[in-house]
């Protein structure tokens, strides 16, 4: 318990910061809301239709690319800290980890996720013809 | 120890909250014409309008104080003024800067408005054509102390 | 200055156009009548000799009170090495447009271009462009009445601002209300 006061304290000391800001301004700031004040921002233009458009999927496949090798590359920190310990079987292992996951990353490559233009690739005539 | 009264605690709170206010006072970018320039020119390094505490040109009006209406206002760009207005939260200010927004300028036509306080109501006028990046450092000033002055609706 | 060689051609390829030169002196113009400003205008931009591809400006002048009142200005430019074969110059061409009839047909079909300076002509001096697709206000607010540019239009306007937009529209208002709104405003303002 000792060694955690600190991150205790910087934890309250956070979420206090946070907390009182956000209650002082409730308190303390004036509150009149109307329909102009919170109709959509369009630069001062009428509003036109929903909001809701479709996005391009690119932005989640590399968002979900992202958060997985992100989460290896967290696995490697630990890794990193105890490969002493560890000894050749730790390395051969974490070695083995990355190689799947290079694999799929090739996968992932290929299948053209990365393509952020979009652009497809042209068609090369079979081989056989002319 | 009885003369101190509640009184002072509501002061204090007041004034800090009035320093607060007049402090960190964020325009919204409403340039139209010239004195927008003069605007910007105000906005860099020569005469730094962030010692004031005017530190970004905020690009939403949802995150400004201060509208500084900065050039002339034709009648087509009235409703998008009054909107962009109404979309600032309170507290809110309002600057004219230069002739054509406090009375219509050298213009006095069809096109143009004739002094923005007929669509927005403006807390300091900053006279010129354009008024000289001091002028509406002056203009700021002078809001400064207005809003010293107001008391605080709750 | 006249140009003789784009007038030949012209007067070759359009013979029914009544055309004739102009006086100016910073660069060709050339006089068009109302009906042929159309194939002029095509054959300025398709002859290999002429090749004027690019319109610069359409504007309206008001001669008030000489009649026919008003020269609808076209500024054209062949740009010359960067383009074709053609030599890179310019061309002014004049409609004369008459009070009564206060009407020139479209040149977007040709250079498509043309559909915002039209609709500023149109919105500030009145002249309707027959044929064109979206004819409707540029400069002046959607319900304004009048045309500013004429010579017999007061500078100073007396009017309060209007300052109310609607807070959300529906795309198909939207498109309606554009139009709708100057439709409002000739009633209201009980145009002949």
């Amino acid at each position: 318990m000792q060694g955690f006061w600190p991150v205790l304290i910087m934890i309250g000391l956070g979420i206090g910061f946070a907390a009182g800001s956000v209650l002082l301004s409730q308190f303390l700031g004036p509150r009149k809301p109307t329909p102009e004040k919170s109709a959509p921002y369009e630069c001062g233009m009428p509003a036109v239709g929903d909001a809701r458009e479709r996005q391009s999927v690119k932005f989640y496949l590399v968002a979900m690319i992202f958060l997985l090798f992100d989460i290896e590359v967290a696995f490697l920190y630990p890794w990193a800290v105890a490969l002493r310990d560890l000894g050749p079987s730790g390395l051969w292992q974490l070695v083995t980890f990355f190689g799947l996951l290079l694999t799929g990353y090739i996968y992932v490559w290929r299948k053209g996720a990365f393509d952020w233009s979009g652009e497809k690739k042209r068609v090369r005539a079979p081989r056989g013809r002319t | 120890m009885a003369d101190i009264e509640i009184p002072i605690l509501t002061t204090t709170v007041e004034k800090m909250v009035q320093w607060a206010r007049r402090s960190a006072i964020w325009p919204v970018t409403f340039g139209l014409a010239c004195c927008a320039i003069e605007m910007m020119a105000m906005s860099c390094g020569r005469y730094d309008i962030a010692r004031f505490g005017a530190e970004v040109f905020r690009g939403s009006p949802r995150q400004s104080d201060l509208m500084i209406v900065a050039g002339r206002l034709s009648r087509k760009m009235a409703p998008v003024l009054r909107r962009i207005y109404d979309q600032m939260p309170e507290p809110k200010w309002v600057i004219s800067m230069g002739a054509c927004a406090s009375c219509g300028g050298v213009f006095d036509n069809y096109a143009i408005v004739q002094g923005v306080d007929q669509i927005v109501p403006i807390d300091v006028f900053v006279p010129g054509c354009p008024p000289r990046p001091e002028a509406l450092i002056y203009g700021i000033v002078q809001l400064q102390r207005k809003i010293d002055k107001q008391r605080m609706s709750a | 200055m006249t140009d003789t060689t784009v007038l030949d051609t012209l007067r070759r390829a359009v013979p029914a156009a009544s055309l004739e030169a102009g006086s100016a002196t910073d660069m060709p113009t050339l006089y068009v009548d109302r009906d042929h400003i159309v194939d002029v205008c095509r054959v300025l931009r398709d002859a290999p000799s002429l090749q004027f591809a690019l319109l610069v400006e359409v504007t309206s002048v008001d001669l008030l009170p000489a009649e026919p009142r008003f020269e609808v200005v076209y500024h054209l430019a062949c740009l010359g090495e960067a383009y074709g074969h053609a030599p890179a110059r310019r061309l002014r061409l004049k409609v004369r447009v008459t009070a009564a009839d206060p009407r020139v047909s479209t040149v977007t079909s040709i250079y498509p271009g043309a559909g915002w300076p039209e609709r500023e002509v149109y919105d500030l001096m009145g002249i309707t462009f027959d044929g064109h697709a979206d004819l409707r206000r540029i400069l002046t607010p959607d319900d304004w009445q009048g045309h500013p540019l004429r010579k017999d239009y007061p500078v100073q306007v007396r009017k309060d601002a209007a300052s109310w937009s609607p807070l959300q529209l529906t795309p198909e208002e939207f498109a309606a209300n554009v139009r709708s709104a100057q439709m409002q405003a000739d009633k209201a303002a009980g145009k002949k």
